[in-house]
């Protein structure tokens, strides 16, 4: 196994050498044109997005993103605010989205009675969005979808 | 004075027009010490002079919204735990020297010692806010005066669902300023048989059905 990580460093080399070298000279990074000795001072931090209404997927299968501020919303061994609207329970009267199904098998795929705790930490696959514009255009498209 | 005389009340020709006045500026004074030293004990400096304040609750409530904002209006522990009006605040003001007690007990002196108590502590605040109507959070936020439009989506749609049913804010918004005690989400082992928290709609719906 250990022929792996090297063989993916070793792509990543030679793909970015080979794709940066024409953009290199007029893209600036997030941080500016501050010398990366020096700490860049950021005037313009990202905001977190206003509330929205539910963002379309991009792909089948894409986690759900996060419409929604979720600033001062701790996810800790003693509570877990997102399942505080989220869980099937609560989604009803607060008008989120539920849980999904998927959420409720552990990893023999054997279905528990409320969400498995290797789902727990709900950031790891859905995030919030903030109002950061992507530095080079994004020309991905999803695979057709079923029936299309 | 001779004319003054006449219109004196028999008690004050008794004990004397400069004693009536020294009582009167001592009870000025009086009142005035007492009243500041209430107002000491009801400052932020005050209730964080105590380790068993600054270390637990003054920790986590910096980082949130009543401490620091946008723009610097921020509400200090009295503001929310305290009553403003004159009667309640001195209910309050003698069940605190239970906290006294304790403090000299030393029941909540270490983070561990807190976090055990902390559900307890918790209920206590819970139960208060839901008596009062959440009276200290409306010294500030009126439901009333609220502009909907202002608000964001979920909350300018929960806000008149949750007035309508007679909720009452800390129904609702538990632990926005210090963290939660551990609450059964029916989230694996870790909280099992924890309390379960309540968004104040459980009592209402079994009034609902008994009519």
């Amino acid at each position: 196994m250990r022929f792996i990580p090297a063989l993916a460093l070793a792509a990543a080399v030679l793909l970015s050498g080979a794709g940066v070298a024409s953009a290199q000279e007029n893209l600036e990074s997030l941080r500016g044109k501050t010398p990366i000795n020096q700490e860049a001072r950021s005037d313009n931090m990202f905001r977190p997005e206003k509330d929205q209404e539910i963002i379309p997927r991009n792909f089948q299968k894409q986690p759900p993103l996060i419409p929604h501020s979720i600033k001062g919303y701790n996810i800790t061994q003693n509570f877990n605010k997102c399942m505080d609207c989220h869980s099937k329970e609560r989604a009803e009267e607060t008008g989120a989205t539920k849980v999904a199904k998927s959420h409720y098998l552990d990893r023999e795929d054997k279905k528990l009675s409320n969400i498995s705790p290797r789902r727990y930490f709900c950031m790891q696959c859905h995030v919030p969005q903030f109002d950061a514009k992507p530095l080079v255009e994004n020309t991905y498209k999803p695979a057709a979808k079923k029936g299309e | 004075m001779m004319s003054l005389e006449k219109y004196m009340p028999a008690w004050v020709k008794r004990i004397g027009a400069v004693t009536v006045l020294l009582l009167f500026v001592a009870g000025i004074v009086f009142w005035g010490s007492f009243n500041w030293a209430l107002e000491a004990t009801n400052k932020e400096e005050f209730c964080i002079s105590c380790h068993e304040m600054k270390e637990n609750v003054f920790k986590e409530y910096q980082n949130t919204i009543h401490y620091t904002n946008r723009t610097g209006v921020r509400a200090t522990c009295p503001d929310c735990h305290v009553p403003k009006e004159w009667g309640p605040k001195m209910i309050r003001k003698i069940q605190a020297s239970n906290e006294v007690w304790h403090k000299l007990l030393g029941s909540v002196d270490t983070p561990e010692k807190f976090n055990a108590k902390r559900h307890e502590l918790a209920q206590h605040e819970w139960d208060r806010m839901k008596a009062n109507d959440s009276k200290e959070c409306r010294n500030c936020h009126r439901y009333d005066y609220m502009d909907y439009t202002e608000q964001g989506n979920r909350a300018a749609r929960m806000h008149p669902k949750a007035f309508v049913e007679g909720k009452t804010c800390i129904d609702c918004h538990k632990g926005i300023a210090h963290q939660l005690p551990a609450i059964d989400q029916h989230i694996g082992k870790q909280n099992e048989g924890a309390v379960e928290i309540s968004h104040g709609e459980k009592p209402e719906a079994k009034t609902e059905e008994k009519k």
